[in-house]
């Protein structure tokens, strides 16, 4: 889509609801800028640890993707709720003790209702804990900011979290795996030697992809860092 | 022998970064030079060395089902297995805020190259996903031990051979796109690359 095009769509949503203040223009670019000029793995290179090691696959990227944005929208609201009764020297034991609460439902929620996807994301899922951009939506958003923004701010930032690792997931399981969501897909069309790359399977694929597409986004966005 | 395996394979054949993408976050940021990523790797290894023992204490003693029986045994059917994560994140903070407050006290010259470092490092993934490795790999305490410094001796090695890189790099035409962290990423699988060499090494 041209980028005309966006900005013309945009205006035709703001004028459809011009007095509505739920979806204000500033509240809306608090949703997209993280989903790519300010997305928090290719430009602020934050979360990164599990943005690789759970992507071999698509099927738990998609669990791991919901259950960050669940972690974050709703760390985001519990600190936001609470931002003017956190001491300031004891504030990141607070963060924590609020991801780790969180996080410690959604693993207890997998173990009970998804044995399977708790057995194959494993520590990872307990990682949440100390993914850096859950620390840090908490400390540069909701402790200065009120809770339906920074529910906002957290839906941006998990979603773009989302698309980045899906994105990831995807390329390694086709060219590692041969397959979409488990469906041979390669097989379906007829070609059965489809050579899969063990190297995508492995971290080294992970690294590489991921370099490639921060190469692309962030062409895309004109970033350049120093 | 068997405690001296379990080091040599953290540091090279399970190396936290390039076999479990751990501690990225800080790998990435802090490897720009090679004297601060000597400094925050020093401090990773001085803290996971402590910590996982520290949690393989309280996974013992405290958290798995029935671990409770030393207080009395009524206790055997309880499983605080739930409060793992908290638990640990909480042992690391506080350990990280102790070894902190000894460091400034015993060694003033350390402190001041660590001091900025120490923090951070609580919410480095490396620190908790050894604890949590260490659980799932069923080590008794000496193992465990040797596999908090071994998975910390591991990122030491990987953080300072890539600020070294990245040293030199600046004097490299890197595309603008591709500046600091893609080429970054595309180093690290490289040294992946590199770091798979030891697979064949049976321990």
């Amino acid at each position: 889509m041209s980028a005309e095009a966006t900005v013309v769509e945009k205006e035709l949503k703001v004028e459809k609801k011009p007095a509505e203040p739920f979806l204000s223009k500033r509240r809306k670019n608090i949703v997209t800028d993280p989903l790519s000029d300010d997305n928090p793995i290719t430009i602020q290179v934050l979360g990164i640890c599990s943005a690789l090691a759970v992507t071999v696959k698509l099927e738990p990227t998609l669990v791991m993707s919901i259950a960050v944005v669940f972690v974050i929208v709703f760390a985001n609201l519990i600190i936001s709720l609470m931002r003017n009764l956190i001491p300031g020297r004891i504030r990141i034991i607070v963060q924590l003790a609020v991801v780790a609460t969180l996080v410690t439902l959604v693993s207890e929620f997998l173990k009970a209702y998804s044995y399977d996807m708790y057995k194959v994301l494993g520590a990872y899922v307990g990682l949440i804990i100390t993914n850096c951009i859950v620390m840090g939506r908490l400390e540069a958003f909701a402790m200065a900011n009120k809770p339906y923004d920074s529910i906002l701010d957290g839906l941006g930032s998990g979603f773009g979290y989302a698309w980045i690792i899906l994105t990831v997931a995807f390329f390694r399981e086709l060219l590692g795996s041969g397959s979409i969501f488990d469906f041979k897909i390669f097989e379906a069309i007829g070609w059965t030697t489809f050579p899969t790359n063990g190297l995508m399977v492995d971290s080294i694929g992970a690294f590489v992809v991921l370099g490639i597409l921060i190469w692309i986004q962030r062409s895309k966005s004109g970033y350049v860092e120093n | 022998m068997e405690v001296f395996n379990i080091a040599l394979r953290g540091i090279f054949i399970d190396n936290m970064i390039f076999a479990y993408y751990l501690g990225m976050c800080s790998f990435l940021a802090v490897s720009k030079k090679v004297e601060t990523a000597f400094g925050l790797g020093l401090a990773v290894v001085f803290v996971l060395t402590l910590t996982v023992p520290v949690n393989w204490l309280l996974q013992e003693y405290v958290l798995k089902e029935g671990a409770l029986t030393w207080i009395d045994g009524s206790f055997e059917s309880i499983d605080l297995t739930f409060l793992q994560f908290i638990m640990f994140i909480a042992v690391i903070a506080s350990m990280v805020q102790l070894v902190e407050m000894i460091i400034e006290k015993l060694s003033p010259a350390l402190y001041g190259s660590l001091g900025i470092f120490l923090p951070l490092i609580a919410v480095n993934c490396a620190i908790l996903g050894s604890s949590l490795f260490m659980v799932q790999k069923d080590y008794n305490i000496i193992e465990a031990t040797s596999y908090g410094f071994g998975s910390g001796f591991g990122f030491f090695l990987a953080i300072i051979a890539l600020a070294a890189i990245r040293e030199k790099l600046k004097y490299s035409k890197v595309p603008s796109g591709l500046k600091g962290l893609g080429i970054t990423m595309l180093i690290t699988g490289l040294m992946g690359l590199a770091f798979k060499s030891f697979i064949g090494i049976a321990l």
